[in-house]
């Protein structure tokens, strides 16, 4: 992913993953974060919950083989920060998240990796998920511009923080180049600090 | 006097404020981090991608922070750490508790371990490994160097650095890119937070602790309740706790779903960091002191929200469920999905489903198989002595396995020089060495199939402990003490 690319849609199948609360502990167990790299943590995705699911898990679902958006419930990737979570969500291949609220660590995770995540109110993201449970095969367009996303139910309005949302349409989501453009303010705003300057006389 | 028309300002604002370098085209604003908390698990990728961010990436040309071969210490490409003063290290996650010897038993995390002494020792940053004395779980050591000080920002790869916020710092858990971030720019991007603050009157009944007060918080206001919000907590019952029980009350902010907790400093703040390693000596510790008193919430500060919770009508707390929310006192029976809102109903049945425990029941009588007595919520001394002082009323029922895991090496040395570790071992207890051990599994300490385990810990998700279908019941490190005792989950009060 370059810093350059701006992202302003979205489009491919969805996945239905139920649930509310679902954390990172659940989406990457910490077993596989001990690794020095992510290489290969997108096929352990769930892992815990699929194999308990046997078989019958949302990653697992056919149906949804293929999907790039994930459609979840509410305050989805609490818990721990580990950004080996969307690391591993974006490896197995969602490109941009749909749920009814977000844990804050992950959030801003993704928008560091240049994922959306955008949310609907739980009445309309439940229609659009029982709307993707019909009929998987429907294409989903998630317009960050428009703030939308249109499906077989036509255009729903989607929320989305200003901010994040301008960083990933302006492409300025990989925010080390944005922070280092601070150049000299940054060295200003550390010498006014009493305690950067050891709280000297 | 203020002039009409001007408020009070909250801690929040006033450290926001002071450590903004800018406003940022998105909105956002870039905030100098005066603090760098790092270790093995979340900063390897950080670093390779410091490494991989050479030439064009590398920022404008001539920037001292950035470019190729820009740097003093001679690197070939890639950005350097701009502020590596600024910028502490050490080990806990992975870390054994049987043993520290090198090289680590498991060789997957004797490689992180060399990352991140490899990394440290390349770009100048100060580690605190298993040899320096000064090891243990990020959140307990840079507070106990005297690193914490009140009025700074705090950025560390892990979510419960909302625990610095004990000093009045304002302390954020951050992913990897966040990581590096920091690392190459010693700034985040971030939206500033509402505040909302928390009030605890009365006092705490003997036998109720401040695992206890934050379970209720995060009971009453939801896992999802804190999006958004800056957690300050404050009233007679948190400014009657000492530093560590404060830092027990904001390490779960995060567990109810807020980007930070803070308590505003005070003179107890003061004199806890006085002598510190890190915190400022003589003549600049008393000026740090005018500051710091400064830094604290203005008394007409006007909040985003307010709650009041009565501290003298907490009971002991116990989570029933597979979030930190779902707790019940100890002399309440665990609820049935009947008994909660119609959205929220999927979710206890799911919990009760997989803990296997009945609605209806008293939580009181639920047998254990596993004690943990740790972590970065309460591996503290004063967490080890109030479980020492149950400890000492029995022994350890038959077939409970105990884990008594000290925050740091300091920790561990503290609670010997008190004959703490004999106190345990004779009740039965397995005495450890320092880390983040049965948290979180990341290391040999791990729950077994279907155990269930009295936890100190922060989080009863599914499989935390190590076991994808082990069972995990959080409450204070008494209430643990009394759990392997007994066998099974009793009311700390009945039996001091």
């Amino acid at each position: 992913m370059s810093s350059e690319a701006k992202v302003e849609r979205v489009e491919g199948r969805g996945c239905v993953l139920r649930g509310d609360d679902i954390d990172t502990d659940r989406i990457i167990p910490a077993r596989f974060l001990r690794c020095v790299t992510f290489d290969g943590i997108g096929a352990h995705a769930f892992e815990d919950d699929r194999l308990q699911a046997k078989g019958n898990h949302a990653l697992d679902d056919p149906r949804f083989a293929g999907a790039s958006i994930l459609l979840v419930g509410r305050n989805f990737g609490c818990g721990s920060s580990r950004e080996h979570a969307p690391q591993a969500l974006w490896r197995f291949g969602f490109q941009a998240f749909v749920g009814e609220s977000f844990a804050e660590i992950f959030f801003g995770n993704c928008v560091a990796m240049g994922l959306p995540c955008v949310t609907l109110p739980r009445a309309e993201l439940t229609r659009l998920m029982d709307s993707v449970d019909l009929d998987p095969q429907q294409r989903l367009v998630l317009d960050l511009a428009s703030g939308t996303i249109t499906s077989k139910l036509g255009t729903q309005a989607i929320a989305m923080p200003d901010g994040a949302r301008r960083q990933l349409l302006e492409g300025a989501w990989d925010a080390t180049a944005v922070l280092l453009a601070g150049g000299d303010a940054i060295d200003a705003t550390a010498d006014s600090l009493p305690y950067v300057r050891g709280f000297a006389a | 006097m203020l002039s009409p028309g001007i408020m009070g300002r909250s801690l929040l604002d006033k450290v926001w404020d002071l450590h903004t370098v800018r406003e940022l085209p998105s909105g956002q604003t870039q905030l100098f981090i005066g603090l760098h908390l790092i270790h093995e698990v979340t900063s390897p990728q950080a670093f390779a991608a410091l490494r991989d961010a050479g030439g064009a990436a590398a920022g404008p040309p001539g920037h001292h922070a950035g470019g190729a071969a820009a740097g003093p210490l001679g690197h070939k490409a890639g950005l350097r750490v701009r502020r590596p003063d600024r910028t502490f290290a050490t080990v806990d996650h992975i870390i054994p508790t049987d043993s520290q010897a090198r090289p680590l038993g498991d060789a997957l995390a004797e490689e992180m371990l060399q990352h991140l002494e490899r990394n440290c020792a390349e770009h100048g940053i100060a580690f605190f490994g298993p040899g320096s004395g000064k090891q243990g779980i990020v959140h307990v050591i840079g507070p106990e160097l005297g690193l914490t000080q009140p009025g700074m920002t705090i950025a560390c790869g892990d979510s419960h650095t909302s625990t610095h916020g004990a000093f009045g710092a304002v302390a954020f858990g951050i992913g990897t890119s966040q990581v590096r971030d920091v690392l190459a720019t010693q700034c985040l991007a971030m939206a500033r937070p509402r505040v909302r603050r928390i009030d605890v009157a009365g006092k705490l009944s003997p036998g109720v602790y401040a695992k206890d007060v934050i379970l209720a918080i995060i009971r009453r206001l939801g896992v999802k309740g804190g999006i958004g919000y800056a957690y300050e907590y404050g009233g007679p019952v948190i400014d009657a706790m000492t530093l560590e029980e404060r830092m027990t009350v904001c390490n779960m902010s995060i567990e109810g779903g807020a980007r930070c907790g803070y308590i505003n400093p005070d003179e107890a703040t003061f004199a806890y960091l006085r002598g510190r390693e890190f915190a400022p000596q003589g003549e600049a510790f008393e000026r740090a002191v005018q500051w710091w008193r400064g830094i604290a919430s203005d008394p007409d500060a006007v909040y985003d929200d307010r709650i009041e919770l009565d501290g003298a009508r907490l009971a002991p707390t116990v989570t029933f469920g597979i979030t930190p929310g779902q707790s019940v006192g100890v002399d309440e029976p665990i609820p049935s999905p009947a008994d909660v809102p119609a959205d929220e109903r999927a979710g206890i049945e799911e919990a009760l489903a997989f803990m296997a425990l009945e609605p209806g029941k008293p939580i009181t009588g639920t047998p254990i198989d596993v004690a943990f007595i740790g972590s970065c919520t309460n591996g503290r001394i004063s967490d080890l002595r109030e479980a020492a002082r149950v400890a000492q009323l029995g022994t350890v029922a038959p077939g409970v396995r105990t884990f008594v895991v000290p925050g740091s090496q300091e920790v561990q040395r503290q609670a010997e020089a008190e004959g703490l570790p004999a106190v345990f071992r004779a009740a039965g207890f397995d005495w450890r060495e320092p880390g983040c051990s049965m948290c979180l599994a990341m290391n040999p300490d791990k729950l077994r199939g279907r155990e269930l385990c009295a936890s100190t810990s922060n989080r009863n998700f599914k499989g935390r402990q190590g076991s994808p279908t082990g069972r995990t019941l959080l409450m204070s490190p008494a209430m643990v003490a009394a759990a392997a005792i007994r066998g099974h989950v009793v009311d700390v009060r009945e039996e001091l």
